[in-house]
């Protein structure tokens, strides 16, 4: 599949802001920092997730256990791929019961992703209450889920892909809308 | 990261630097698993894996099993005895039945070469060598890898010796293949009539000299002697044996500091290795053990896809 | 009824032949060989631009029978041979029951009367049972009719059993083929020992299994100047030493079989049990050394070791897996292959092993081409060529490696014993 950017919808100075706002929200939410723990979905969510505790941090002075789940192992549409994606590590180093965990992604699209990480954290323990953030919402669920902290509300075409970058891994902070540009040649 | 492309693990001989890398860093992925408090994921839900063994192990079949349902898969057990093997059906129609009843995964154990290769043409399963004859054993080499890539940080360029029955051993061919794929530098040793024909063009050196094989080593693994060798006259006795090959604490003052001992088990203790070196502080022979969970548990889940 | 087979080349060393020739045949016996003759009256073979030899002859074949008939029959191995260009089989006693008795020997016989397509000819057993311990009454069996004794399959490990083997055997003018295997050396054994059989966790044959065998039949024929003959030569050590012994003026013949110079060890790759064979495939080296030997005439013989095994033997575990493979239907064609068409061999030597030789060793009426008797020859079409398919195998068993092969010489032909057996057009 081929796309073409078609618009930016956030750059460097959009991210920094919508995730400074996002760990505001938090902590109003939550009042008591300490009680709290944070994990990030693999890839692009852990990152958000390490900035965002990064933010507590510098807000409130508290260092919050920070986790990064790999959701492969969780997927429900492993039977349909044509190769096993490939397995990373999920490194929750903290006992997640009792704990208000604010589950971290890059962009909220159908919630399946939301999904296994669910079913993934309860794996490992029973948190008080699991919270969803996500730099972007951009809408089409399939499954009755929603997030708490959201950076943006995009509505997209199913046709668009939203591309989340960030340093840590792409070089570079923003978020672009692409189109398909070779739709009719996808079968 | 390359995918992985194959239906089996039949081998390591056949497979690539990169799938074998691929396969040990799943395996550092699946790792986590076993420490969490549910040990259990939903990858391989309604799946269904047969242990398939023809010959008794406790050990692998147990951490097969386990590595199966911690993935979620359902397991069968047959063992030779429960099978209709003994009542004159081939091997292949014994697969055939079973793959009749919509198996996904054979795992299996046989005391034949090529038996697990006999069963992958025959089957559309996945089929895992949980070792054939003396062939190969893959995934004992590859937890083999994995532990010494977890203690040494590193495979290539370490100088591993492989000590004992190295002509009926197929933990041996295993690790020869996977190690030097990886850039070790693997010394076999034994006496002259378990070493196999042809061994030099084997990417190996040979010693006969137990000495030598320990000096520079930076592991040790030291396979398990049968007694049945003894008996074709491959050696005079297991005490001769002990005396020239068998690591005790003695033998291990030629050895560099920080060497790893390792055994895939089970070890015959006075024999091939001494009390004291087996429980010592190098033995790293329990850590395999666990190490073998995910390295099955990350197989399993390659091959699950695989080849479709 | 006459035959006029036209303008074909004759390839027969025997009567020194080399040659386009007509031959006429009448009621079954051939007439006249001569250039041009005419035509009238005759049915017409077009032989243009084909080649005649005299039917093959095969002095070492597995028929089955009595015993196994779900593998092979004298019937079907007799149409397999026709299908190959053999006109004369003679079939090994490892049958069960073996041919160890003068009653099995009659029952071939009989049974092949029945069948009447071609010779057949059974080799007696050396020992009661192939067991190696007791002789069987050879005079007997030669009474019966059997050409040679051998104990195929097994070899005769008692030195002093054999001594007394080829010591009695003389008397009859009896040949003692040997099966030349070191049955201590190779117990277990698989496959050819070397790196290969390392690699594929096989238990090893060494080489020497063969070698000492042979060292010892070539001195035990000097001690009893009997007539031997090493079947299935398969090292290049065993070559020198058949060599050296008939330069020693030793009565030894021997013969080899096409997968002996067409196959390596390495075919087995894969666990291929088609190529499980006893003596193993071996190496390229040795495959060399037996080229040479056909050459220079150290090597006497190509016989087939054809060796029929239901899909149920070799469907299986390696280890389990049954030696042997089926040669009569591709023997000619790897030989053509292999021999002719890199010019190792002349045509004229070709016939020789796999015709005149045999019949020579075995003191049969076979492998030439002669006025006043019964028709025995194939028409080969040497330009044209057939894959091997296993639908179109005509043995019972299926067991070749050498299945999508594209073999040279398509048999057209076939006359035996005066009958046209095999008529492709």
């Amino acid at each position: 599949m081929v796309f073409r950017e078609k618009a930016k919808i956030l750059d460097e100075e959009g991210i920094k802001r919508a995730l400074l706002r996002i760990t505001h929200e938090i902590l109003e939410k939550n009042k008591v920092a300490s009680e709290l723990g944070i994990v990030g979905i693999r890839t692009r969510g852990a990152h958000l997730a390490q900035r965002i505790a990064k933010l507590i941090d510098e807000i409130e002075r508290v260092i919050i256990p920070l986790g990064i789940l790999d959701i492969t192992l969780y997927r429900d549409d492993l039977t349909l791929l044509s190769t096993q994606p490939i397995v990373h590590k999920t490194e929750i180093d903290f006992d997640i019961t009792g704990k208000k965990i604010i589950l971290v992604d890059d962009v909220l699209f159908t919630g399946r992703t939301v999904r296994c990480a669910l079913d993934a954290l309860i794996d490992f323990g029973r948190p008080k209450i699991i919270q969803l953030a996500v730099l972007i919402d951009r809408g089409h669920r399939e499954l009755p889920i929603r997030a708490d902290y959201v950076g943006k509300n995009v509505p997209t075409s199913l046709k668009e892909n939203i591309n989340v970058k960030l340093k840590e891994v792409d070089g570079i902070d923003e978020v672009v809308i692409e189109e398909k540009i070779d739709a009719q040649l996808e079968t | 990261m390359l995918n992985w492309k194959h239906k089996d693990l039949l081998g390591l001989e056949e497979l690539s630097k990169e799938e074998i890398e691929l396969i040990l860093e799943t395996a550092d992925s699946f790792k986590e698993i076993s420490l969490r408090p549910i040990k259990k994921v939903p990858t391989l839900r309604g799946k269904t894996v047969v242990l398939f063994f023809f010959e008794p192990s406790t050990r692998t079949r147990t951490s097969f099993e386990l590595a199966a349902k911690r993935l979620s898969a359902d397991t069968v057990s047959i063992s030779a005895t429960t099978s209709s093997i003994v009542k004159g059906e081939t091997l292949k129609d014994t697969a055939k039945n079973i793959e009749a009843m919509k198996v996904d995964i054979i795992v299996m154990r046989h005391s034949s070469s090529g038996a697990p290769h006999l069963l992958a043409k025959a089957v559309e399963a996945s089929v895992i060598n949980a070792g054939d004859g003396c062939h190969e054993h893959p995934t004992q080499a590859l937890l083999d890898m994995f532990t010494i890539k977890e203690k040494k940080g590193r495979i290539s360029g370490l100088k591993v010796s492989i000590i004992g029955d190295i002509a009926h051993s197929r933990v041996a061919r295993s690790n020869i293949w996977g190690l030097t794929k990886l850039g070790a530098e693997v010394t076999v040793c034994g006496p002259p009539t378990l070493i196999p024909q042809g061994i030099e063009k084997f990417p190996v050196k040979v010693t006969y000299d137990v000495e030598e094989a320990i000096r520079d080593a930076d592991v040790l693994n030291i396979l398990r002697i049968q007694l049945e060798r003894q008996k074709s006259n491959l050696f005079p006795s297991l005490r001769e044996y002990a005396l020239n090959f068998g690591i005790d604490a003695e033998k291990l003052k030629f050895a560099k500091p920080e060497v790893l001992i390792m055994h895939p088990g089970p070890i015959n203790r006075g024999v091939e290795i001494s009390p004291e070196v087996a429980d010592g502080p190098y033995s790293v022979i329990l850590e395999q053990v666990t190490n073998g969970l995910a390295v099955r548990m990350a197989v399993l889940y390659l091959v699950s896809q695989g080849g479709k | 009824m006459s035959i006029l087979i036209k303008g074909g080349y004759i390839v027969d060393p025997e009567n020194k032949l080399e040659g386009v020739y007509d031959i006429l045949i009448d009621d079954g016996e051939i007439k006249k060989i001569e250039k041009d003759i005419d035509s009238e009256k005759c049915e017409l073979i077009d032989g243009k631009g084909k080649y005649i030899f005299p039917g093959l002859v095969d002095m070492h074949c597995h028929l089955r029978e009595p015993g196994r008939e779900d593998e092979e029959t004298l019937l079907s191995g007799s149409l397999s041979g026709i299908k190959g260009g053999f006109t004369t089989l003679c079939c090994m006693p490892n049958t069960k029951p073996p041919i160890d008795n003068q009653g099995i020997v009659e029952y071939i016989y009989n049974e092949n009367k029945k069948i009447g397509l071609m010779d057949i000819f059974p080799v007696g057993a050396i020992t009661k049972n192939l067991e190696g311990k007791e002789l069987t009454e050879i005079g007997e069996l030669k009474k019966a009719g059997v050409v040679a004794i051998s104990d195929d399959g097994n070899c005769v490990m008692d030195s002093e059993v054999m001594r007394r083997a080829m010591e009695y055997s003389k008397m009859f003018d009896l040949l003692v083929i040997s099966h030349c295997e070191d049955k201590n050396l190779s117990r277990g054994g698989l496959m050819n020992e070397g790196y290969l059989s390392s690699l594929l966790g096989l238990k090893g044959i060494p080489r020497q299994a063969e070698i000492v065998m042979v060292a010892r039949d070539i001195e035990l024929a000097k001690l009893t100047e009997a007539k031997l003959h090493i079947a299935h030569v398969s090292t290049k050590e065993t070559v020198e030493l058949i060599r050296q012994a008939k330069k020693r003026g030793i009565k030894v013949t021997a013969e080899t079989c096409p997968h002996y110079f067409s196959l390596t060890e390495e075919r087995i790759l894969g666990y291929n049990t088609n190529c499980k064979v006893n003596p193993p495939l071996r190496t390229p080296e040795d495959i060399e050394a037996i080229k040479e030997g056909l050459r220079d005439g150290t090597i006497d013989v190509i016989a087939t070791d054809h060796a029929p095994h239901a899909d149920f033997e070799k469907d299986v575990e390696f280890e389990q897996a049954s030696f042997g493979m089926i040669g009569l239907e591709t023997a000619l064609g790897i030989a053509l292959k292999e021999l002719i068409k890199t010019k190792i061999i002349s045509l004229s030597q070709l016939v020789e092993k796999m015709s005149l030789n045999p019949a020579k060793i075995l003191g049969l009426d076979k492998g030439s081409i002669n006025i006043g008797k019964p028709a025995d020859l194939i028409i080969v079409d040497l330009d044209k060529s057939w894959e091997v398919k296993r639908e179109k195998i005509v043995s019972k068993s299926k067991n070749t490696p050498f299945l999508n092969w594209t073999l040279p010489g398509v048999i057209e032909y076939v006359f035996a014993k005066g009958k046209l057996v095999l008529n492709k057009n």
